[in-house]
């Protein structure tokens, strides 16, 4: 059995899963992106125009591209705590299967709003 | 026989059954069983064992979804097989039968539910009368918010499909699991029970109920369609309560 089969097997394919594989994909590549970002917030220590020239990669399609992609994770995982929060903390039991479209179709959408404003 | 020889069988009403045998380092064999009306699938390992193999190891007891003791995993999905008609799982004419995961495999169907009702103990999900008995009967009224939580979560029959479906329990052996969360759950809302400090203790560590990630396929699996998830859940409300009470 492969690796991919074992992991998507037949009592895995369900919404539950799947958010919370999205949440830690998710969760990962912004605990990536941080120490970047503070790294990007650093320069200004040394300087206008150290943080200007690093500011200037943004201009990068390749970081554009990048840029989305940790903006609708970000939007993501937020939708997606918010449904565990509502699990654990308000005691919510149904609908499962919506819930987890609403948070993929926030993440996408923010997505899609931040594509629209960059362009 | 090879599944594509008695696949070709399937038109004549016969059923083609992959049963794992052996232990963890097992293979599949496979059987052709006749189909019948409203047959289950225990009904299928049943035949397979009086008619064509009589060392073939499964278990069952009540055959009426009682007693917890024949689940198995069928087409990939962990099922009760003696409440299971073949017709419901899903893929025709094939059955693939293999023994619940997340356990040692004993031998072919069977696996050792030891570790299953250890971390029972540990979850210290046992009613903890105190040191001495109660003065009197304690007065419990049906619609109370603890006597509904409770009444959510006992109908458990200790199948271990949960268990067996958990994601937690195969990343972290130790986890204490859903069912055992789900029973201290019901005594954490049994006002009798004199042992919550214990208990809270107990489900409160890096096994217990803060491990889980909410993945749901406990909930969606349970054959009694109880709410593990939800009573793990309110554990760690009620754990969450209790640390704020202690800092305030």
């Amino acid at each position: 059995m492969t690796i991919a089969s074992q992991t998507f097997r037949a009592s895995r394919r369900k919404p539950g899963f799947l958010a919370a594989a999205l949440h830690r994909i998710s969760g990962v590549a912004l605990a990536i992106f941080l120490p970047l970002h503070f790294i990007a917030l650093g320069t200004a220590l040394s300087g206008a125009d150290r943080l200007q020239s690093f500011l200037a990669l943004t201009e990068n399609p390749v970081v554009k591209v990048a840029e989305w992609g940790l903006v609708s994770a970000l939007a993501l995982h937020m939708a997606l705590g918010m449904r565990v929060l509502a699990i654990e903390f308000l005691g919510m039991r149904d609908r499962t299967a919506v819930t987890v479209s609403f948070a993929c179709a926030f993440g996408v959408a923010v997505g899609l709003v931040f594509l629209m404003s960059a362009a | 026989m090879s599944v594509e020889a008695a696949t070709a069988d399937i038109g004549a009403g016969r059923l083609v059954v992959r049963v794992w045998r052996g232990a963890a380092n097992g293979a599949f064999q496979t059987f052709e069983v006749a189909r019948r009306p409203n047959q289950t699938v225990l009904d299928v390992v049943t035949e397979i064992q009086r008619e064509h193999d009589p060392s073939l190891a499964y278990r069952f007891a009540c055959r009426v979804g009682m007693c917890g003791s024949c689940a198995m995993i069928v087409n990939g999905r962990p099922r009760w097989t003696c409440r299971t008609r073949v017709a419901k799982t899903g893929q025709d004419g094939v059955l693939t039968l293999e023994p619940l995961r997340n356990l040692p495999i004993v031998k072919d169907l069977a696996v050792d539910m030891e570790a299953f009702f250890t971390k029972w103990r540990d979850a210290k999900g046992f009613f903890e009368p105190g040191p001495a008995p109660a003065d009197d009967f304690a007065v419990v009224k049906p619609d109370s918010p603890e006597r509904r939580a409770a009444d959510a979560g006992v109908e458990c029959i200790n199948c271990g499909v949960c268990y067996s479906a958990c994601d937690v329990v195969s990343w972290n052996p130790d986890y204490l699991g859903p069912a055992a969360l789900n029973r201290a759950w019901t005594l954490v809302n049994d006002v009798r029970d004199k042992g919550q400090k214990a208990r809270m203790g107990a489900i409160s560590g890096d096994v217990g109920c803060h491990s889980c990630h909410s993945h749901m396929s406990c909930t969606e699996f349970c054959p009694k369609s109880l709410g593990p998830t939800f009573a793990i859940a309110g554990l760690k409300r009620e754990t969450a309560k209790r640390a704020w009470r202690r800092r305030s």
